[in-house]
């Protein structure tokens, strides 16, 4: 039968050796499409785009979107959408901002600056988020409406339910200790960037060396030696290329010579800071990894993207798909208010507009990282793939010069035709 | 004598104005293929999924050996060792044959996680002994022929040591190999004390695999029969007519 079709003899030695090293050809293809779209602005911009300070930016300009599009991915596969992270995501900010400026303070007596305060404000922002998700997931899949309509009034109801909740104020100065999840002032810095590199190169080996020694000890085939070491050496190669871009991009000399002593040095001069991986983007990992091992290793992953494969067939064996529903609209309001502790971390403050279009990247960072709108498809790191596309043209194209409304009409043409080349590529490579 | 794998008794069902299913009874011992014969809509289909879990009778009373039980959802009926092979298949496509295999009842580690290795491991052996030619344990199963999918969604029936097993038109999608296959797969269940209820169209092939065949039309059960006692005809006429040319002799 088809199974014939292995042993013809390999056309070209080059496929033979990608087909060897077993990589994922569509994450190869999605790195290649950021590749391209950093050196065109790079040159375009005269080698400003590729700085260590851009790609810092960039990267802490993409976790909020990226945070949330690691949930959308199960919303789609499960056949479902999602139209109201963004405002979603405003309510969770507005009762965030409201809880650490004046209910806190005023209604449970803690002084502003108390570091109860953050945890207390994030912990009920999660629960906020939670709440909310859960109760659209329950109109969805025990009332049976559709996700769009539900998610639609969503979007007008938590929209305005943030507006009402701070009368349509700007929410801050917001707490010091909160800020430091928005990025800029909260690093890592050169020295604990460079361990958190090591100890996540080292695990990165470990996993795929123990996956190794599980197939052996089925005695299912394996990949050559030589080919894992490869795979093992560019991962290594790829972490540890990134923290040393961001550990590349150090404080301006004025900001350290105001309080050298505080980054300890004696003098002001020669007194060079890194700053590192952002605690934002430590959190955008953690959350990429725990949405990658319930996706890949839990009965709950397994449940949602069968019933996204199938959900007569879901349902028939057992798997109680309404309650499936709720959980994946819950994890998505979780995600919204983690989210939104980005968001306004970054810009100090909430605003009444936060969020906004929100709901839109998110949906095309899912849908250009390869999450099908069919459902059954999807990964995590392809939709943080698709976010930080979308932030680089975005940034790119800013960087350039290019009017607003140019942006957004090559944003859109881009989703469109990078949903085309997924569409065209699945196609050749037998739907996949 | 012994006591019957199964008997629906007075079995009902309503959609709307629709009596699906009107007051059926019917039985299945251990060793038996008990065959559904009947046109489309006759209430087949209908019957089987109130036995499976996928619908609730509005009537009627299930007992599983000998003992009165309610089914209400497919988990109650895995639970009493009833496995369903579809019609559609109840595959999803998206993903492997032992995710397939498993899907509701997967293996896990200590820890809580799925064991994809154990699963891989396990349906390796059951496929090695339901279908030598199957190789593709890394495809979604949607890259399988209509035979090799069959054959996922027997093996799950066969891992879960099914007591009871309902085969809705196994051999619709499948080329004459593949049917022949399924057929002495039917006959070796049986050998080995399982009870089966087989759906079909095709007449000739419930006379060769079937011991009793029950005749259903506008959701009532026209006859059943013992197969040598009656001929194909005979059988053919019931599925027309509505009615037991035995009965009326």
């Amino acid at each position: 039968m088809s199974d014939q079709t292995q042993s013809t003899p390999a056309p070209a030695a080059k496929r033979n050796l990608l087909k060897q090293l077993e990589l994922d050809t569509r994450l190869l293809g999605m790195i290649g499409a950021f590749l391209v779209v950093c050196l065109v602005f790079n040159v375009w911009t005269d080698g400003r785009f590729l700085t260590p300070r851009n790609i810092f930016n960039l990267t802490i300009q993409t976790v909020s979107v990226a945070i949330m599009a690691t949930g959308m991915v199960f919303v789609i596969v499960t056949r479902h959408i999602d139209l109201s992270v963004g405002a979603l995501l405003a309510t969770c900010t507005a009762v965030m901002g409201m809880m650490q400026t004046r209910w806190l303070p005023g209604v449970l007596g803690l002084e502003i600056g108390s570091p109860l305060i953050p945890w207390i404000t994030i912990g009920l922002g999660l629960i906020t988020g939670a709440v909310i998700g859960a109760a659209q997931g329950w109109l969805i899949g025990y009332r049976g409406i559709p996700a769009f309509i539900v998610t639609l009034g969503g979007l007008l109801v938590w929209r305005n339910v943030a507006w009402y909740l701070t009368d349509g104020q700007t929410i801050g100065p917001l707490d010091d200790t909160y800020i430091l999840f928005g990025g800029i002032t909260g690093t890592l810095g050169w020295g604990l960037s460079w361990i958190a590199g090591g100890i996540a190169a080292l695990a990165a080996a470990a996993g795929i060396y123990s996956a190794r020694r599980s197939r052996v000890a089925h005695d299912f085939p394996v990949k050559p030696l030589w080919a894992e070491a490869i795979v093992i050496a560019l991962t290594i190669g790829a972490i540890l290329g990134f923290v040393a871009v961001l550990n590349a991009y150090e404080l301006p000399s004025r900001v350290v010579a105001r309080d050298f002593a505080a980054y300890g040095c004696d003098t002001a001069e020669n007194c060079n800071v890194a700053y590192g991986i952002p605690y934002s983007v430590l959190l955008l990992i953690a959350v990429a990894i725990v949405m990658t091992v319930i996706a890949t290793r839990t009965r709950l992953g397994r449940y949602i993207f069968a019933t996204g494969g199938n959900p007569d067939a879901a349902s028939l064996s057992g798997i109680n798909t309404r309650l499936l529903t709720v959980k994946i609209f819950a994890i998505v309001g979780v995600l919204c208010a983690l989210g939104g502790v980005v968001a306004s971390a970054r810009l100090g403050y909430h605003t009444n507009d936060i969020g906004t279009l929100d709901e839109l990247r998110v949906i095309a960072a899912a849908v250009i990282g390869g999450t099908a709108l069919s459902g059954g498809l999807g990964t995590i790191y392809g939709a943080i793939f698709g976010a930080l596309i979308m932030q680089s043209l975005q940034s790119g194209m800013a960087m350039v010069g290019v009017d607003a409304p140019y942006q957004n009409i090559v944003v859109g043409a881009v989703l469109v035709f990078a949903v085309w080349v997924d569409i065209e590529y699945r196609k050749r490579t037998g739907a996949k | 004598m012994t006591t019957p794998l199964v008997q629906m008794k007075n079995i009902s069902l309503s959609f709307g104005g629709v009596r699906a299913v009107d007051d059926v009874s019917i039985d299945l011992y251990p060793g038996e293929v008990v065959g559904l014969l009947g046109h489309n809509g006759a209430g087949k289909s209908t019957l089987i999924k109130i036995l499976s879990g996928a619908y609730k009778a509005d009537s009627g009373e299930i007992w599983i050996n000998g003992k009165k039980t309610e089914i209400t959802s497919p988990r109650d009926a895995r639970n009493n060792s009833i496995e369903t092979i579809y019609q559609t298949l109840a595959l999803a496509d998206n993903l492997d044959a032992a995710s397939n295999l498993f899907l509701g009842r997967e293996l896990t580690t200590p820890l809580g996680f799925v064991n994809d290795s154990r699963q891989e491991a396990e349906t390796r052996k059951i496929m090695a002994r339901l279908n030598p030619n199957f190789k593709k344990l890394k495809e979604p199963v949607s890259a399988l022929s209509g035979g090799q999918r069959q054959s996922v969604a027997i093996a799950r029936a066969v891992y879960f040591k099914a007591r009871v097993l309902i085969m809705d038109e196994p051999t619709a999608a499948l080329g004459v190999h593949e049917t022949k296959m399924v057929a002495d797969l039917i006959t070796e269940l049986k050998k080995q004390g399982l009870g089966i209820f087989l759906i079909s169209h095709d007449t000739r092939e419930m006379m060769e695999l079937c011991d009793r065949v029950s005749v259903m039309k506008n959701g009532q059960v026209v006859g059943t029969e013992r197969v040598e006692d009656v001929t194909e005809d005979d059988i053919l006429s019931m599925i027309i007519m509505g009615k037991n040319p035995k009965a009326a002799a």
